[in-house]
């Protein structure tokens, strides 16, 4: 039986200097989850861009069902049963849920009978959504549920999720896995990518591999290790971050109920928060999107002030110093939000090294930029964290994730901080940059820095954490060692399935 | 000086029309920034209006038709920047402003052979009793229908956004064109339209004031209203009903200023002529909370 409901022979499409696409072929059948894996570049969001009739390619033909398959538009794929959840999130922040589900509907209902359809599918999916919220207001995690639901709303034939999980805790990853598989037996083919292998081997049932636009190969992921596949992927060995562990130093960073509100709308205020920090350690801090990450950051790099007596860096009160001055006594910074927090889009590599680097890496002469030397500045981080770009002069919106990622910690760490605090290292950066920024954050720390890395991908956190503390509603769990930590005590940690709605997870199981 | 000669009722009857040009010109502005785009050839849009529908109005007889020359005049000028802003993707705001110049020249030689002449006015409507009844006969039952056609308007701009499909579409392209884009919206042509919108409305404005407002052609007669307009559409929030408001408060203080110039009070002319201008926008600054759209005046190109 080799029924097919996506086919794709020959694909080719190429851009001015750069064959995205080059004579792709593979098939989906119906029912099947298929992942589609390749770094950064490889050429697989021209692909399903292809599939969702947003990219138009230069030759090969694709079949749906057997028919020749050719949208010229996302509503074309949208009729024909394909429905796209985007990497980065196609929302519209000043549209309330229900209406950013709407717009990605063909033919969507009066708004009440909307409303209640998504509490509905939100409800059974174990994926919590208020319909009437503004989506400006929340948190990454919740962002990326209204996309799960508007395709879902949909009853799609052919599901692409791009990077779904990267915000998710392992409990939300379980219950989106249920999700799937349970789409999946109800013939719902779904195109799964993801750079996280683990995910793939326990979810997919085949994989096709890219590499520079080409399908270099194709496996069956629950026969074939991660390792391999991160090999076919990247075209030769990978390489794995290495620790030294060594005893801790002594504190640097003493936080003592450290309560602050949130500056956000709907943001999470922290509430009494006790962490001591030691030199040459790495402290991992999880929990899911939401729970008070970007506040945390934000008190300990400066932009949120605090009460005195909060925040103590080896026996001085810092509470009240400014991200500047912070950063002159070494306490360095990396937010979340690639573009507009931690790099201005439209500015120059060089000009964005110079916004946190002027301080430490004495680029200031009498009020003046000395633009020499943050050209060298901004050249070293290029060369020493291998950001792929031209060179310094490029505006920071012209990389890709993964590079303007690695640009973005190199410039922190390249400053030799004493303390550093790095809110999602690797969030939507393939495997091999990520392998290197953890890398470079296990080495920071045996250059005797204290070392805060705030994520939610708990793998990640697992490999290159000493203690693991758990952020859950702007409370910080007592940091436990990382090492022997079970996932279910994590779990215990985190405080259980945050938002999730138990009941709904067993009826999964059971149907499962 | 004599404040008693000021009449209340006919001030506010009076403030209405007054208002009315820069209402009409600001609710198709509003919905060109919701769209995205922000037009800033109001002022040149109003006052070919006001020169096409003088001349069809003249011509014809009929001050309707008038009217709907104005409103062609204003959206043919609009299509020319939606061309160049849309499609050559020029500067919006070097375009805008190039616009208003364009439409004052344009209509200065449009109307040569207009000034002085007298153009046919709406009268009115009659609604018997209702209109004599006292204090709200006058206000609210005795105005020209190009009045309730601008609050019916603003009504109906509200309930676009608000509640149609097309209108939900029209905030999302402001919003974030890129998204909108990605789930295959057509980003240029929702705001094609809505440049033509708002340049029919910037002309039935110009047309108010030159058919009913003054009514004769004076070349340079928006006198800065098209500015106004756009001031009040930051300032309102992009909010239709917030529009009424300050139009109306601009309109007021400007017949009160009249009315208090001709009862000879002792403030100086010039700071009287100012004084709708300030208070205005003092007003609105204070009420304004809101946040623009995303998109707006950022230049789309669909790409990759």
């Amino acid at each position: 039986m080799t029924e097919t409901l996506l086919g794709i022979e020959g694909l080719t499409k190429a851009y001015p200097g750069v064959v995205a696409n080059e004579n792709v072929s593979f098939s989906i059948k119906p029912g099947e989850v298929h992942a589609l894996l390749g770094e950064n570049g490889a050429g697989k969001s021209t692909l399903v861009k292809t599939i969702y009739g947003l990219v138009k390619p230069d030759a090969g033909r694709m079949t749906l069902m057997g028919a020749p398959f050719e949208p010229a538009e996302p509503r074309a794929a949208r009729i024909a049963g394909v429905a796209m959840v985007f990497q980065h999130f196609s929302l519209f922040d000043a549209l309330s849920v229900a209406e950013n589900i709407a717009l990605g509907m063909e033919d969507p209902p009066k708004p009440r009978d909307l409303a209640r359809r998504i509490r509905e599918v939100s409800e059974t999916y174990g994926l919590p959504l208020d319909p009437a919220r503004v989506v400006g207001d929340l948190s990454a995690g919740e962002r990326q549920r209204v996309e799960i639901i508007r395709c879902l709303l949909q009853d799609p034939r052919l599901l692409i999720m791009d990077e779904p999980t990267s915000v998710l805790t392992p409990q939300e990853v379980a219950i989106l896995f249920d999700t799937l598989r349970q789409l999946s037996a109800e013939g719902t083919a779904i195109l799964y990518i993801s750079h996280k292998l683990e995910e793939i081997r326990t979810l997919c049932d085949a994989a096709t591999i890219l590499r520079l636009g080409k399908v270099v190969g194709s496996c069956v992921p629950k026969e074939t290790s991660a390792r391999e596949m991160a090999e076919m992927m990247v075209g030769g060995s990978l390489h794995v971050p290495e620790r030294h562990p060594a005893p801790p130093g002594e504190t640097v960073l003493r936080l003592s109920g450290l309560s602050a509100p949130s500056p956000r709308a709907f943001g999470t205020a922290l509430k009494d928060i006790n962490l001591d920090v030691h030199r040459g350690e790495v402290l991992g801090v999880g929990g899911v999107a939401g729970n008070g990450q970007d506040e945390l950051l934000g008190a300990l790099s400066g932009e949120i002030l605090v009460r005195p007596g909060m925040i103590e860096m080896e026996g001085r009160d810092i509470g009240r110093v400014r991200p500047n001055a912070r950063r002159r006594l070494g306490v360095l910074a990396a937010p979340e939000e690639r573009m507009g927090h931690a790099a201005a889009p439209d500015m120059s590599l060089t000009e964005n090294a110079v916004l946190s680097a002027a301080v430490r890496k004495a680029m200031l002469a009498r009020g003046f930029v000395r633009w020499g030397q943050a050209r060298t500045y901004a050249k070293e981080v290029i060369a020493g964290f291998d950001v792929r770009t031209p060179g310094p002069e490029n505006a920071a919106r012209s990389l890709s994730g993964g590079n303007l990622q690695k640009f973005v910690i190199g410039r922190e760490i390249l400053q030799d901080p004493e303390v550093f605090v790095v809110n999602q290292p690797t969030w939507g950066v393939d495997a091999s940059a990520a392998a290197a920024i953890r890398q470079a954050i296990l080495d920071l720390a045996s250059k005797d820095a204290a070392v805060i890395v705030i994520s939610q991908d708990l793998d990640e956190l697992m490999e290159i954490s000493d203690r693991f503390a758990a952020l859950n509603e702007g409370r910080l769990s007592a940091p436990r060692p990382a090492a022997g930590l079970t996932v279910d005590e994590i779990g215990l940690m985190l405080g259980g399935a945050h938002d999730m709605d138990v009941a709904h997870l067993d009826h999964a199981e059971a149907g499962a | 000086m004599d404040l008693s000669a000021i009449n209340p009722v006919v001030l506010v009857a009076s403030l209405m029309v007054a208002a009315t040009p820069i209402l009409l010109a600001a609710v198709g502005e509003l919905v060109v920034e919701r769209a995205g785009v922000l037009n800033l050839g109001v002022e040149g849009m109003m006052i070919t209006g006001a020169v096409c529908g003088f001349i069809v109005a003249v011509t014809t007889g009929s001050p309707l038709l008038g009217f709907v020359g104005a409103a062609l005049g204003g959206a043919l000028l609009s299509v020319l920047f939606g061309v160049l802003t849309q499609f050559l993707l020029s500067n919006q705001v070097a375009t805008g402003l190039a616009l208003t110049l364009f439409g004052l020249g344009l209509s200065a030689l449009l109307g040569q052979g207009y000034v002085g002449v007298k153009s046919p006015t709406l009268s009115p409507v009659d609604l018997g009793p209702l209109s004599d009844l006292p204090v709200v006969g006058p206000i609210l039952f005795a105005q020209d229908i190009i009045v309730y056609a601008s609050l019916l308007l603003v009504a109906g701009v509200w309930a676009f956004l608000k509640f149609s499909r097309f209108g939900l579409i029209l905030r999302a392209v402001g919003e974030n064109h890129d998204a909108a884009h990605a789930l295959g919206y057509h980003v240029i042509r929702v705001r094609m339209l809505a440049i033509m919108f708002g340049g029919a409305c910037a002309g039935l404005g110009g047309g108010y004031l030159s058919l009913v407002r003054v009514p004769q052609w004076t070349e340079g007669m928006t006198a800065g209203a098209g500015w106004i307009a756009l001031a009040i559409v930051v300032f309102a929030s992009w909010r239709p009903w917030r529009l009424v408001l300050g139009a109306y408060l601009f309109g007021g203080v400007a017949v009160l200023q009249l009315n208090l110039q001709a009862a000879g009070i002792k403030v100086p002319v010039e700071i009287l002529s100012m004084s709708p201008y300030l208070a205005t926008i003092l007003v609105l600054v204070i009420i304004s909370v809101g946040r623009a759209p995303g998109s707006l005046g950022k230049p789309f190109h669909a790409s990759g």
